[in-house]
């Protein structure tokens, strides 16, 4: 890595933007110039650096996307240009000069003038980004208030209900009154994106406008993020972790790592021919349609770097896979279904049939993928195999037994068989607990072995997924998110279970960590001969793990094959758009 | 909502009925003889003593005497106390004084609890921060009558501020010191979690994305970050209320104010069950109205809460 900071290369000429000037700016002139920016956070450990040095211009017009993992610093870098940092966060050296003011050192009563007015911001998380107490026409007619677009009460709600219209809420008149709670993430990410082009802005800030949201939402936004930026003419500054996405947005793309840039250029270009190394594992790692699935690796298992594909074992699984199939099914539902009541008031009630007649099996040894939108039953269908949600209707046979009929000491009993990993490695591992303590629980609750053999299982776990043994005696906040999650899979794989329930296992992590753990997944199949239940809504990923699919909507399966047959002959239009909607799917990647 | 309501008020009979049960048991498990201990050291006559106990049902078994009570309560005869007052007479004099001085009480304590609350968390750390949680600690750590003292020594003595004791006279500037006195003692639970919440909310992405908006600091204060923060605190006041009534008892014995405090102290030592039965009853109801209504204000407060 470098350590004089890249700059952006001016690329201007060759993009082809439509530029019929609304804001008088010479279009050869940049908007922003970031020079040396350096920012540092107060911790009790003194001043950590998040930025050390970062330059780059943005055109008027132009599309810019900044790419890194959590912690690379490009959301600082998004806030920093406002100057909203968090409040132990300071910018510590260099400039952002924005038509030639520097808002590094401005004046407060500048900057609000400048927030709102002339740079934009759509932040990354709809959920908690409108404040819950007021109306979401309240503060729309605030930002039109506070940006002087209108004065009088009337005028001010006329232009609150056209930016929520061009921000795509048909009927926003109805909707005004309304609070955040009864939008949808997508309909309030809508709205945030109408609240930051309010007030016409000459760059508009989103980090990570999307990744909240749904794959098919999610293309329905930026498409109109993007028609709605060019018809205006406004410079779009994209800040996103979805190298894929990146690229097909954005005319330039500036790839950011451990608070630097360390790649900035053409976005097709730094894709196909990526120079820095970072960059080359990046792109190696982003599951794409035209990955393959992962297969097991325990010869030179090397723990974290490249999935390295190694063609013969992939027959050896292929074969594997063949003679399983004539095997009796580890899972085996029947007409599942799961119905809940939605409370109306007035002592009424409405069914929804949140998981609606499904039926599926997945042999030993392999895995199949639940795949679907948010709401499409997948998670009920999952936590009801695992027995933590009763069926309304339907069969679950494990191994031949069904569930549904089962005692609770009958359930307590085939719980040992079947272990879940859940989403959010965060949330999902008890802060006041060591790790030890944690991994060894299930051992525990079950009457396995004595504190001894306790102890050497759990060192034992921890080597299976390769974390060091001295984590046993730290607790989750000590780790970073990939490895909380291999303790979250030590843990389920503690019972020497022969199933996993993977409920969204790797969707909150970056994309090499991603590929560790999907590696690390693949080695534990093929060593311990599991079968995975993969939860997800991420096509690309799935591309990776599965050997078959289920799609999900609306609680039925509407299409079910192996991997294959569905990635390249998806049958039903649903699967389709899934399909279209993953990002980056139309462009060709390099190959690394 | 409408049904909402009428269930909050359906959940209020049994604890009516709860508590008056278990009050009245209580006075009447409560040793010694209340008839006797009227006539002091003199021996009664029993004809008089048999007709006494016959007015007051003392005669009866004890759940006859409390169902005997309760048809009274409803028919709107409150009894007599020992002394031959009528118990609604006594209610209608002793309770708006103490109601007066609760409600007083309240508001400063909210307005305290949100004020300095809002400051110190906004300034989390600095200099006001540090100077409010000493102070905090102080009134906290001072009995409630240790305070009142030094209050009346002060205020109502040296500097002639305010009338040393409340009397007769239970205007609202003539309570505003024992007022004040309960809300320095009590302000402190509401303020933590005032300033609690507002460094909480200070920090949540849509105060970010408020800024962002461009709206000023001089807007966002009050619309996004107290606005949001104060529902734990309205939940303490309204818990204070109900604590403060039944807690008089002190600050007006100390003020010297006619309130239900001195009252209802009177009439435990006495033994006069209808009487504290009474009290007790209505200061339940006020109890439970008052929580009914924090409930319902919650939706005000905060729209993602529906009734159902």
């Amino acid at each position: 890595m470098s350590d004089s900071p890249v700059t952006a290369v001016d690329l201007n000429q060759d993009t082809d933007v439509l530029v019929h000037d609304s804001h008088n700016v010479d279009p050869n002139k940049p908007l922003v110039e970031i020079r040396d920016l350096a920012i540092g956070f107060t911790t009790q450990g003194g001043v950590v650096e998040a930025l050390k040095g970062v330059s780059f211009d943005i055109f008027p017009g132009e599309t810019v996307a900044i790419v890194g993992e959590s912690g690379s610093g490009k959301s600082t870098t998004a806030h920093g240009i406002i100057n909203l940092l968090p409040e132990n966060g300071k910018i510590t050296g260099g400039s952002v000069k924005f038509e030639g003011k520097d808002l590094a050192h401005a004046k407060k009563s500048e900057l609000y003038k400048v927030r709102g007015r002339d740079i934009g911001f759509v932040p990354q998380d709809p959920m908690s980004n409108l404040n819950p107490v007021w109306s979401v026409g309240f503060q729309v007619r605030e930002a039109v208030k506070a940006n002087g677009l209108a004065t009088n009460k009337k005028d001010v709600n006329a232009r609150a209900i056209e930016v929520l219209k061009e921000a795509g809420l048909a009927d926003a008149e109805r909707r005004m009154a309304q609070y955040p709670h009864q939008f949808s993430g997508g309909m309030r990410q809508r709205v945030l994106i109408g609240i930051g082009l309010a007030a016409n802005p000459k760059l508009l800030i989103a980090d990570e406008p999307t990744s909240a949201l749904d794959v098919t939402v999610q293309r329905v936004i930026l498409d109109h993020l993007e028609a709605l930026t060019r018809e205006r003419n406004t410079a779009l500054l994209l800040i996103t972790h979805d190298l894929g996405l990146a690229a097909e947005r954005a005319t330039k793309l500036i790839v950011m790592y451990q608070g630097k840039i360390v790649e900035a250029g053409p976005s097709l270009k730094i894709l196909q021919d990526p120079q820095h190394p970072y960059t080359k594992r990046l792109i190696a790692s982003a599951p794409s349609l035209a990955s393959q699935r992962i297969s097991g690796t325990h010869v030179d298992h090397v723990g974290g770097e490249e999935a390295g594909i190694d063609v013969a074992d992939l027959a050896a699984k292929h074969e594997r896979a063949k003679a399983n199939q004539a095997a009796t099914p580890v899972v085996e539902v029947k007409d599942l279904t799961k119905i809940y009541s939605i409370r109306k008031g007035n002592f009424k009630s409405e069914p929804l049939r949140a998981v609606d007649n499904i039926s599926f099996k997945i042999p030993k040894g392999s895995t199949l993928a639940l795949v679907g939108e948010s709401g499409s039953g997948k998670t009920t269908a999952a936590k009801m195999v695992l027995g933590l949600e009763k069926p309304t209707s339907g069969d679950i046979f494990l191994d031949g037994t069904n569930l549904a009929g089962a005692s609770r000491s009958e359930l307590f009993k085939v719980r040992r068989k079947m272990q879940p990993v859940f989403q959010d490695p965060y949330g999902s591992l008890d802060p006041q607990r060591s790790i030890g303590a944690i991994i060894g629980e299930p051992l525990k609750v079950h009457k396995v072995g004595d504190n001894a053999s306790r102890d050497a299982r759990i060192k034992e776990l921890l080597d299976q997924v390769s974390l060091p043994t001295a984590v046993a005696k730290r607790y989750p906040n000590e780790l970073s998110g990939g490895q909380r999650q291999r303790v979250a899979i030590a843990r389920a794989l503690a019972l020497k279970p022969e199933i996993v329930v993977l409920d969204e296992a790797v969707s909150a992590l970056d994309v090499l960590v991603q590929a560790q753990i999907l590696q690390l997944l693949a080695d534990l199949q093929s060593d311990l001969d599991l079968t995975y239940l993969f939860i997800t809504h991420d096509l690309a990923v799935v591309r990776v793990v599965a050997d078959e699919i289920a799609v999900m909507e609306q609680g039925k399966i509407v299409e079910s094959g192996t991997a294959d047959e569905i990635f390249s002959n998806a049958q039903t239009e649903y699967t389709q758009k899934l399909l279209e909607a993953i990002p980056g799917a139309g462009i060709e990647w390099g190959d690394v | 909502m409408l049904t909402y309501i009428l269930r909050r008020v359906l959940q209020a009979i049994p604890v009516f009925f709860g508590t008056t049960f278990l009050i009245y048991f209580m006075v009447f498990a409560m040793p010694g003889d209340p008839i006797a201990g009227l006539f002091g050291d003199k021996t009664p006559n029993p004809a008089v003593a048999d007709a006494l106990r016959a007015q007051f049902n003392l005669d009866q078994p004890f759940i006859m005497q409390y169902l005997l009570y309760m048809k009274d309560f409803f028919t709107g005869n409150l009894g007599v106390t020992f002394s031959g007052q009528q118990v609604s007479d006594v209610l209608a004099r002793a309770f708006p004084v103490t109601l007066k001085l609760v409600l007083m009480a309240v508001v400063l304590e909210f307005i305290l609890s949100v004020v300095i609350g809002l400051i110190s968390g906004l300034r989390k750390g600095k200099f006001f921060d540090n100077i409010s949680l000493v102070v905090a600690l102080v009134l906290s750590s001072v009995p409630v009558f240790v305070a009142m003292f030094v209050a009346q020594y002060f205020v109502g003595i040296k500097w002639g501020l305010a009338p040393v004791t409340v009397g007769a006279d239970t205007t609202w500037g003539a309570m505003f010191l024992p007022a004040a006195v309960i809300a320095l003692t009590v302000y402190v639970t509401g303020m933590r979690l005032m300033r609690g919440s507002v460094i909480e909310s200070r920090q949540a992405d849509y105060v970010r994305t408020a800024y962002a908006k461009g709206l000023t600091h001089k807007r966002i204060v009050p619309v996004h970050i107290a606005r949001n923060s104060l529902i734990p605190v309205i939940t303490n006041t309204a818990a204070s209320f109900g604590a403060l009534i039944a807690g008089t008892t002190v600050t007006e014995g100390i003020f010297n104010i006619p309130g239900i405090g001195q009252v209802l102290y009177q009439a435990i030592t006495q033994s006069e069950v209808p009487t504290v039965v009474t009290f007790v009853t209505i200061l339940t109801v006020i109890y439970v109205i008052v929580n009914i209504l924090v409930d319902l204000l919650y939706a005000v407060l905060d729209p993602r809460i529906r009734y159902v």
